[in-house]
């Protein structure tokens, strides 16, 4: 039954077919086993409480929770040791909007510690399996939001995007993902990586499922001043189906074969099968045009998000000490305190990165690296509005081809990866609303395709994304693994 | 001669009245209980989000506006990263990069003689937490972490530690006037760094500035001063100003010294850079226009005023302009149309003394500005004799009625020159010895005479026309 989508469920529950106990349990079971063969939860709420019953759509529907949302009496580790005993007395607003609205958490799903990471093996429960291949990563960081939903514990999980956090995974796991503008869903209660990049978001099996959840989770709130008012804004109802003249582009020099000389067989199956799913659009009466965009550019995007994330992280995490929260310290001075503290309860890559971070904003560092790296941002930035002007949407194909063995990609911040694998992160930059939809499957494991559009604009982003999802047969898949 | 000078520039710290604090909901109020006025940002539970405060801006702005700073366009917050117990986030929510105003000047008076200040910037920023050391723990309260915090910068331009009590004087006058706090340093609420440097006379350049941090009274910012103008006067005397180093030091109550803190070598980097979560909004000019109404006149306006257009004098006119509230209220009998001389004296004796042994406030005062004129009057039209006047004051206020309640017959003075002549005459006719003794020169018995006069009426005789007929009456009688 959890397989099924929010609509399907609401009938169900609504005639009388189904109880919302029946789904509870259903997704609780299904999360131990899901659990026991890909460690995708940090905590299953076993013991959760019967909900409200509300007529909205999500009303006694189980979903899932990163772990780092706050959610009031129950664990929020943001999978760090650091936060491993941390049980907050304040739930997040996004996720209290679902619980007004009648849905039942029903986990709290693995992630890279505190989201900084794009594998889902830096989690201080252990790595997330692929549902699809158990030998390949999800990616990261919403790793066990992913994995959950993919493997039908779920019809919907929160997850956070600071680079792609939502939106790879989604791809890697053959289910949609969606961050909306900045701002459209508070952040009151998300543990932060880099402000001025998180979102919260949303990872489903349908773009339809993705609107009636943001729907119900966006608005402004008194808790975050970033967030803005929405109420003009109705997704679900945006999803019209027809994309007639809608003008698209892709960037040549990422989309290209040309530019890869060393390609392996799957990116060409990749980019081949993005540039089919292209003629669907056309084919329905969408413009698809070729951009080029300076690669000086676009090369400068994997090192402008290292700069700014790492910087603003290690800010932001500057609050885990175990002093209030916490894991704490029995050293007998309080900066030993605090040592011990982070020096026991971070990951290596973590510590890593609040290296750079500290580095890039040093008194003597901070011009070269940290306000060149906002300049640029602004300048790639500047560039996309400037597209937006003349097109609806930026389509990109997600990462270079499927979900990665684990051996293939230690994670570790590298200079050489492709801008096909770091493109997300300009949705970032702007604050753009971005989805990933998956638009087919290489050697049996299922590849993604990213719609981004300008801020304020999801209603046609996701309006694109709906048409073109119900022109292919992936909405709806569930993992099954592949025999290999 | 004098072969040093000694250059001088502060950093006031002063804590803002509001209702809640500048980036959370919790109440900004004083408490012996700790932590009870805290909200989960004020602890940085992961997840918590900084709120400005509307308010804070505002008062913020109004005191840029009250110094003469200019504005910046955007209102943008900086993050200060360091680590210590009593900063619970890791950083400091302040404004490093456009702070709220720049380039400031104001007039002060020091010594009669009014010298300039330049600001060099002020902004706001939020309150640390306390900690309160003990033998062997140290207990952290949060209740004043996040009280909005309004930090003043000058410029290097003091000489002398009277010039910077002058001015914390009057910036602390500014604040009351302007109603952002109540700058009380028993409170805690005024924390100054000071800097001091000397050099030669005619040398071009600044010497070493040495920091005095968290001075948190204006006897130990004079203090401060003090003593490190003769600490380093002395090195430099004796040929060892190498000794005097680009240091953070503090005052120290106990001995009246300054003590070592920590050498540049360990000053820390706070890394600032642009806080996210606080989008920069416009500082529109409306918005400036509608704040600079809000601005009431200062002071030094005030007592120049009161010098300059109502005759009084410097000691009277610095005595009113102390509180804001007295010198509205003298304001008001000024437009009241009583005359500024007797309503100044009537506050400063009257008025203020019965503040003071009341302890109350004076706008709470039941003798209104219109009631005192009612009193001044009844007195200069001779009505009532000030000896009247004064127990009527008391009266009114106590009893909480009208002047004109007091003023009855049979207690109005006697101003009838015919009754007052006729009990004037019968005392002279029971005191020949003492009419002799004034013809024979003793003047001084005149006072004698107007003493029978006021004993005979109980104090009701009008004084001025009882020494008038007694003047005449007595001349004439040689």
């Amino acid at each position: 039954m959890t397989e099924k989508s929010i609509i399907e469920l609401h009938e169900l529950l609504k005639k009388g077919e189904i109880t919302s106990e029946d789904l509870v349990k259903e997704s609780l079971q299904k999360s131990h086993e899901i659990n026991d063969k890909y460690h995708a939860f940090v905590t299953i709420c076993d013991n959760v409480t019967p909900p409200i019953t509300t007529d909205s759509l999500v009303s006694g529907i189980p979903f899932s929770v990163k772990d780092n949302y706050s959610t009031k009496d129950v664990l929020s580790t943001g999978s760090s040791n650091t936060l491993k005993n941390y049980v907050p007395f304040y739930t997040a607003t996004v996720v209290q909007k679902l619980f007004d609205a009648g849905a039942i958490m029903v986990n709290k799903t693995a992630l890279d510690e505190f989201g900084m990471g794009g594998t889902g093996t830096t989690c201080h429960t252990g790595p997330v399996l692929n549902p699809w291949d158990p030998k390949r990563m999800c990616a990261g960081s919403s790793a066990g939001s992913a994995c959950a939903v993919a493997s039908g514990v779920v019809p919907f999980a929160l997850g956070s995007d600071t680079g792609d956090s939502i939106r790879k995974p989604a791809a890697y796991c053959g289910i949609v993902g969606y961050k909306p503008t900045y701002g459209m869903l508070s952040r009151y209660g998300l543990f932060p990586f880099a402000s001025s990049l998180d979102h919260c978001g949303v990872l489903t099996r349908s773009v339809l499922d993705a609107a009636i959840v943001t729907d119900i989770m966006k608005g402004i709130d008194e808790h975050d001043m970033t967030s803005w008012d929405s109420s003009h804004i109705h997704l679900q109802e945006a999803l019209t189906g027809n994309i007639k003249g809608k003008k698209l582009f892709y960037i040549k020099e990422i989309c290209d074969i040309n530019n890869y000389p060393k390609a392996t067989e799957t990116l060409k199956k990749h980019l081949k099968n993005f540039f089919k799913t292209l003629e669907l659009l056309k084919a329905n009466g969408a413009i698809v045009e070729e951009v080029s965009v300076d690669t000086k550019l676009l090369n400068a995007i994997a090192s402008v998000y290292v700069v700014i994330s790492c910087a603003e992280a290690t800010s932001n995490m500057s609050n885990l000490t175990g002093i209030i929260f916490g894991p704490r310290s029995d050293k007998n001075n309080v900066f030993d305190m605090m040592k011990e503290h982070r020096t026991l309860g971070f990951s290596p890559l973590i510590k890593r990165r609040f290296v750079i971070g500290s580095y890039v904003l040093q008194k003597e560092n901070q011009e070269r690296y940290f306000n060149n790296a906002a300049r640029v941002r602004r300048l790639i930035v500047n560039k996309m509005k400037e597209l937006f002007k003349e097109y609806d949407a930026l389509i990109l194909p997600v990462s270079s081809g499927p979900a990665k063995k684990f051996n293939e990609d230690n994670d570790i911040l590298d200079d050489n990866t492709s801008v096909l694998e770091e493109h997300l992160q300009i949705g970032n930059f702007g604050g753009f609303p971005s989805i990933t939809i998956p638009n087919g499957f290489i050697n049996d494991l299922p590849v993604g395709i990213n719609i981004t559009g300008n801020c304020f604009d999801d209603e046609n982003i996701l309006n694109i994304a709906y048409t073109l999802e119900s022109l292919m047969p992936y909405k709806g898949q569930i993992a099954k693994e592949r025999k290999s | 001669m004098k072969k040093q000078i000694a250059t001088i520039g502060i950093e006031m710290h002063c804590e803002f009245k509001s209702n809640s604090k500048v980036f959370s909901c919790a109440k900004n109020a004083y408490s012996e209980i700790p932590n009870c006025n805290i909200a989960p940002l004020d602890m940085a539970f992961p997840g918590t989000l900084p709120v400005l405060n509307k308010k804070c801006v505002e008062d913020a702005l109004k005191i840029s506006l009250a110094l003469n700073c200019k504005q910046p366009e955007y209102m943008v917050f900086d993050r200060k990263n360091y680590y210590y117990p009593d900063l619970p986030k890791g950083y400091q929510i302040t404004q490093m990069y456009n702070p709220i105003g720049i380039n400031g000047k104001i007039d002060i008076e020091v010594d009669d003689q009014i010298i300039p200040v330049y600001i060099h910037d002020v902004h706001l920023e939020e309150d640390a937490a306390s900690l309160d050391h003990f033998s062997f723990t140290t207990n952290i309260d949060y209740n004043r972490c996040g009280v909005p915090l309004f930090e003043l910068v000058t410029e290097p331009c003091f000489h002398s530690s009277k010039e910077v009590s002058a001015f914390l004087e009057h910036i602390i006058r500014i604040y009351r006037y302007c109603n952002v706090s109540d700058a009380d340093t028993k409170k805690g609420q005024i924390r100054c760094d000071v800097n001091v440097s000397i050099a030669d006379y005619d040398a071009l350049e600044l010497g070493t500035k040495v920091e005095t941090k968290n001075v948190n009274s204006i006897g130990g910012v004079i203090g401060t001063i003090d003593y490190e103008i003769k600490r380093q006067t002395k090195l430099k005397e004796e040929g060892r100003y190498n000794e005097v180093i680009q240091e953070t030091r503090r005052w120290d109550e106990e001995t009246k010294t300054t003590k070592r803190m920590r050498n540049k070598i360990d000053a820390i980097d706070y890394k600032y850079f642009v806080e996210p979560n606080i989008p920069k909004f416009k500082i529109t000019e409306s918005y400036l226009e509608s704040i600079k109404k809000s601005i009431p006149r200062l002071h030094l306006e005030r007592k120049f005023n009161y010098i300059n257009n109502y005759s009084l004098n410097n000691y009277d006119a610095e005595i009113l302009v102390k509180d804001k509230e007295i010198s509205d209220y003298f304001e008001e009998c000024l437009k009241l149309g009583v005359d500024a001389k007797s309503a100044a004296n009537w506050i400063i004796t009257q008025i203020m003394g019965y503040l003071n042994k009341t302890n109350a406030s004076i706008n709470d005062l039941y003798l209104t500005p219109k009631r005192l004129k009612d009193l001044i009057n009844e007195l200069a039209k001779g009505t009532i004799s000030s000896k009247q006047a004064k127990e009527i004051f008391i009266k009114v206020i106590e009893e909480k009625k009208e002047v004109n309640d007091f003023v009855s017959k049979e207690s109005a003075q006697i101003s009838n020159k015919e009754e007052l002549t006729q009990i004037i005459d019968d005392i002279l006719a029971n005191n020949p010895s003492q009419i002799e003794e004034y013809k024979n020169g003793r003047t001084n018995i005149f006072d004698y005479f107007v003493g029978q006069v006021m004993k005979q009426t109980r104090g009701k005789a009008n004084p001025v026309l009882t020494k008038e007929i007694l003047t005449q009456r007595l001349n004439n009688k040689f």
